[in-house]
């Protein structure tokens, strides 16, 4: 008689520190969770094997709300992959001066809820972008800047360039030119807070819910898949 | 007046001071951006802020003392709080001021941060456990001066309570402690530059290379109710200054007018010298605020 796959969680106890159970690791591998099979088998426990879920909204009032709080006070994690970046640190300064508009970079991505891509994105930066954008706390946004973020730009033919990022994590704003002016990228910031403000900048729901197209695009990608398949 | 009602009173003037202080922060931001020549942030973002971190959908758990030390640290600020007196002679805005608040309210001080540096560990970010040790250090270092020249205050009036001591110094300004007791004053200020971590002391949150400090792991609710605890401690923190060295404060608005100078003491200082690495700022708080404060006490011990 074929075995259900339900028989082990009845007979199954929870292990206790003592004894650890080496079916308990086999059992929990189902279509739910992940299987961090990047990770050497030992590490693989380590790491949290949960699928990143899609998060309801709140009811409507309460849900403009929040979204206007979350417009009015962007953290900005900077990615500079590429040139772009240089177009980060006049909008710090007093001729442009983001902190007016309720933005402030943000060292860690912990604490941070846009992530800037400044840049052309190299397949070895796309590992730690993944990595980074994984790791923040939701509802994030994401922001890519220059022409090389949109389709490669000048590195269009390069065997080493990813051309559209959005086919790896979900993008809110794209931000023209070669390079973008600070007034570009504040017009981008401007655009990205009426998303927000509209409720249409969920990127982390539509991560979750094509949380297999975009893995299966960036494992295409990323050949030495050295980490957990979810960064939490 | 009956223990529910005080205990009311107390929570309501803790909400006073939490607006207060957070606007206060918000005021902050602006001026270091005015100097700047930036327009800075709106003075309403801290509350802004704390709305967004706590909408926060998810969130990351690093086992249980990464949950409580946002708790303690909160607790450290409530406490600190609690026993200070904050308008003197309202029997509504007295909180539980009892005889010795004073050793209470330096315990106080010190609690919130051991809290957050066992519940920073436990996050297991090294950058946390850097910030934490460079934090106490410096900490430990800026409560010399500040110990010293509480002992003075204690000698000169003879009472271990901040009411006694805020009464010592009503009638004249020049009752005030700044003008009685000036050492003590001198050490005492030098040392809220420590606690109020803002340059040349603020390498222990270290906003450029060190990711913010004991926090780097904290996010939504968590950092939430560490940006409220800002708010609390800030208010705390000066209306005790205020309190033991410029005559306390009668009504709300000597108050706000009180603790937003004794604030921009630390801010003009902030905004005018660059900083001191851990190493600095210690040997600088053990030699001359100490000095100073051991001064005050052999001044009033003889």
């Amino acid at each position: 008689m074929e075995k259900d796959k339900f028989d082990d969680l009845e007979v199954m106890d929870l292990p206790t520190d003592e004894e650890s159970d080496p079916g308990f690791t086999e059992w929990r591998k189902d279509e739910k969770t992940l299987l961090n099979m990047g990770l050497p088998e030992e590490e693989r426990d380590w790491f949290c094997d949960a699928r990143p879920q899609v998060h309801k909204k709140s009811p409507k009032i309460i849900e403009d709300f929040l979204n206007w709080a979350r417009a009015e006070s962007l953290w900005i994690l900077a990615f500079g992959t590429g040139c772009g970046a240089i177009e980060l640190r006049p909008l710090l300064t007093a001729r442009y001066d983001i902190s007016r508009l309720g933005m402030a970079p943000r060292p860690t991505p912990r604490q941070a809820n846009l992530f800037m891509i400044g840049g052309y994105v190299s397949i070895k930066t796309l590992k730690r972008i993944v990595r980074s954008y994984e790791q923040m706390q939701g509802p994030k946004f994401v922001v890519a800047v220059c022409s090389c973020a949109i389709n490669g730009g000048m590195y269009w033919d390069s065997y080493n360039t990813v051309k559209r990022i959005d086919e790896y994590i979900p993008v809110d704003v794209y931000i023209t030119g070669c390079m973008p002016r600070p007034e570009a990228v504040l017009a981008g910031f401007d655009r990205l807070k009426q998303l927000i403000r509209a409720g249409k900048a969920e990127g982390q729901n539509l991560y979750a819910q094509n949380f297999d197209y975009y893995k299966a695009n960036q494992k295409r990608i990323i050949k030495d898949w050295n980490m957990p398949d979810y960064n939490w | 007046m009956s223990l529910a009602i005080k205990i009311f009173w107390a929570f309501v003037s803790l909400g006073v001071v939490t607006v207060w202080g957070l606007t206060l922060g918000g005021i902050i931001y602006k001026i270091f951006a005015r100097v700047q020549g930036r327009l800075g942030p709106p003075v309403w973002q801290p509350f802004i802020n704390i709305l967004k971190n706590n909408a926060i959908r998810t969130g990351v758990s690093h086992g249980i003392m990464f949950y409580l030390g946002p708790v303690f640290r909160i607790a450290g600020g409530i406490g600190t709080y609690m026993f200070i007196p904050v308008l003197f002679g309202s029997v509504y805005f007295s909180n539980f001021s009892i005889s010795g608040d004073v050793l209470l309210v330096m315990y106080f001080i010190f609690f919130g941060q051991l809290g957050m540096a066992l519940g920073a560990g436990e996050g297991g970010h090294p950058y946390s456990a850097l910030a934490v040790s460079r934090g106490l250090a410096q900490m430990t270092a800026f409560e010399v001066p500040f110990a010293l020249s509480v002992i003075s205050l204690v000698i000169q009036y003879g009472s271990l309570n901040i009411t006694e001591i805020v009464a010592a110094q009503q009638g004249s300004i020049l009752n005030w402690t700044l003008f009685t007791n000036p050492l003590a004053v001198i050490a005492g200020m030098i040392a809220m530059l420590g606690m109020n971590m803002h340059s040349p002391f603020n390498i222990v949150i270290a906003p450029q290379e060190i990711p913010i400090g004991p926090p780097t792991e904290y996010h939504g609710s968590f950092l939430g109710l560490l940006a409220t605890n800002r708010g609390v401690f800030n208010g705390a923190k000066l209306v005790l200054f205020m309190n033991l060295y410029f005559g306390g404060a009668t009504n709300l608005i000597v108050l706000m007018i009180k603790t937003f100078a004794i604030y921009m003491f630390s801010v003009f200082v902030g905004a005018s010298f660059p900083r001191f690495r851990t190493e600095d700022s210690i040997r600088f708080f053990l030699k001359y605020p100490t000095l100073i404060g051991i001064l005050s006490i052999l001044v009033f011990s003889f």
